[in-house]
């Protein structure tokens, strides 16, 4: 079957990047100027030549944003359902080498946390846990849909791949969108993070939004994780997938990530260090790049960071989250994935996007359509 | 007065609630538009809460809520959204929009036919969403739509009527009420839609995002007003050459 491994073949990570560091003021202004960018236009807007431009490009940026979402912000939270996991992945805190007491939410914990994000004002939950296929694998994600399908409108998952029968069976339960971060597109790279595992199968992760554009699901979440190699090479192949993927499987939205490493108990330091100028230039160019997708930023950033960009191409944020499984009720102390930067409620977060002339969105879904 | 099922509308202004900085503004602009029809999604209210801050926002007697279908992908789940709607915000009037594709949130025109003549039956007072397509439009008014709505140009893009020949030919052979939506920018382009003879128009994005959604708001009600009149008081024409001298027929009076 096709997928998006045949155009990934024909690329060489050393060639883009090369390309990506020669591109010149000249190609960044051609890029700006011109309606409808390509991906060698992309790589222009990542460049280090424009980030002279960041300004003009954030002024474009907030400008097509409006335009296509007005002035709204999303709103959504995860609620961790388990910490198990049989991977090990350098940079997380669930890695199978990290000891720590692990727990995965029973059906009453499940209702439990509901309750407490519900109160919290929320319409949207994404559903994250670690990969542990004797626990938490189909049937406990198809009763956790069916536990809380009746309390919200719409629910995304980030968990492990799965395959194409087993999205459908969960679509069908009321999964409403998949986040699936490749993290690294270095296939090299990819092998020394994930040594262990599932998860170090570079092919079946790059190929999951294949499966998940097959069995019809409404939403795909793509990103990287930046820190684990250069940004702007892993950000271009992230722009080529979603290329494809909006070419392929059409009646699909698509959204974008942008977490930076964070620390954790006894993790890896990051090897790319991007500084916040770097990441504004980068949701400027994902905007001017493509006007339709969604960009979102999780409580990995800091307050001040995270309430300036929302207005210059961020559409969805998460705010008051917790990265450990029962964070919000049941257990509060349990082991959390990584450190969250902004703490602020959401109620709080919702009084910021107010102040900035914006309208937190907490329901844009229903369980109905 | 314009006759769209069995309302009638001194407005023909039609507004959407989407993409405004909050309910309150929302409410404020689409007061000052004096639009007595408000579309709403469905995705974006809480149908079981009397209380949802933007229906809260829309209690006036003269503004009638127009639910649409924003989201759904198919004929089937059109319907079944219908249903919801009419049972939840209590009016059988349904603005159909199905786009299948989210990206540029084009109308399907085989769904949307398949919708129509399947919620007409139903009871409900269909006003679909299209592309500018003369046939399509003839085909939907044959199944029972209470008025047609071709698209200027791609939603939320404030292209302006990037359709033009297309909406003449179905203003000049519909038999039901053209509303222009999606894509009208600026309220020039409100007024030329209304010059060449729309029975109304939708304007959502263009007063939302605007700088101040109220005033705008009052802009295109404005320009829908003097485009109306400028139809009714038929238009002289623009003529593409002088008349003053005749040197192709001034023979015939040798």
């Amino acid at each position: 079957m096709s997928s998006f491994i045949n155009i990934f073949d024909q690329y060489s990570w050393d060639d883009i990047k090369e390309r990506i560091y020669s591109k010149t003021a000249s190609d960044v202004e051609a890029a700006l100027t011109k309606p409808g960018r390509t991906p060698d236009d992309f790589m222009a807007l990542i460049s280090p030549a424009a980030a002279a431009y960041l300004e003009p490009m954030a002024q474009l940026s907030q400008q097509l944003t409006l335009q296509r979402f007005g002035k709204t912000i999303q709103l959504y939270v995860p609620m961790y359902l388990s910490n198990e996991c049989n991977n090990i992945c350098t940079y997380c805190g669930f890695s199978l080498d990290n000891k720590v007491r692990r727990r995965t939410l029973t059906a009453t914990e499940i209702l439990q946390e509901a309750e407490a994000i519900k109160s919290m004002g929320y319409e949207h939950v994404l559903l994250v846990t670690g990969e542990a296929n004797h626990t938490v694998h189909i049937p406990y994600f198809k009763n956790a849909l069916q536990l809380l399908r009746p309390h919200f409108a719409h629910i995304s998952m980030e968990v492990q791949p799965l395959d194409e029968e087993d999205y459908r069976e969960l679509i069908a339960g009321g999964l409403h969108t998949v986040l699936v971060y490749q993290e690294t597109y270095h296939r090299e790279d990819y092998k020394k993070h994930h040594p262990k595992g599932k998860k170090s199968n570079f092919q079946y992760r790059i190929e999951t939004p294949d499966r998940l554009g097959r069995a019809g699901v409404h939403k795909i979440g793509l990103g990287i994780l930046i820190g684990l190699e250069d940004w702007r090479t892993d950000s271009f192949f992230t722009a080529l997938h979603l290329q494809y993927l909006e070419r392929t499987y059409w009646q699909t939205k698509y959204s974008i990530s942008f977490p930076r490493l964070r620390p954790f108990s006894g993790g890896l330091e990051p090897k790319v260090d991007m500084k916040d100028r770097e990441l504004v230039q980068l949701i400027c160019a994902w905007r001017i790049f493509n006007q339709e997708v969604e960009l979102s930023l999780s409580t990995r950033e800091l307050p001040k960071f995270r309430d300036h960009v929302m207005q210059l191409g961020i559409t969805s944020i998460s705010a008051g989250s917790k990265t450990n499984p029962g964070g919000y009720a049941v257990e509060p102390e349990s082991l959390e994935q990584f450190e969250i930067a902004d703490e602020r409620s959401p109620a709080e977060m919702a009084r910021v996007i107010a102040s900035k002339g914006y309208e937190a969105v907490w329901k844009d879904w229903d369980q109905a359509l | 007065m314009l006759t769209i099922a069995d309302k009638t509308f001194t407005s023909r202004l039609f507004t959407g609630t989407g993409k405004f900085s909050s309910a309150p503004v929302m409410e404020d602009a689409l007061l000052a538009s004096g639009s007595e029809l408000v579309t709403v999604a469905l995705k974006r209210v809480d149908m079981n809460d009397p209380n949802d801050d933007i229906l809260r926002h829309l209690q006036h007697p003269h503004i009638n809520l127009l639910p649409n279908t924003s989201g759904v992908r198919n004929a089937k789940e059109a319907v079944f959204a219908a249903q919801l709607a009419r049972e939840a915000l209590q009016t059988n009037w349904l603005k159909l929009e199905i786009h299948p594709d989210p990206k540029y949130l084009m109308p399907d025109p085989v769904e949307t036919l398949r919708a129509t003549e399947e919620l007409v039956k139903l009871g409900f007072v269909v006003l679909p969403y299209i592309h500018a397509d003369p046939v399509l439009c003839k085909r939907l008014e044959e199944a029972g739509a209470a008025a047609v709505m071709p698209l200027g140009s791609p939603i939320g893009s404030n292209k302006g009527l990037r359709t033009i020949d297309f909406l003449e030919i179905i203003i000049g052979q519909s038999k039901v009420p053209v509303v222009i939506d999606a894509g009208i920018g600026a309220p020039s382009d409100a007024a030329k839609a209304m010059e060449i003879g729309a029975d109304a128009v939708l304007v959502n994005t263009a007063i939302a995002v605007a700088g101040q959604p109220v005033a705008m708001a009052r802009a295109f009600k404005q320009a829908v007003e003097a485009g109306r009149t400028a139809y009714e008081a038929r238009l002289a024409k623009p003529f593409g050459v002088a008349i003053a001298s005749s040197p192709l027929t001034a023979f015939l009076d040798e």
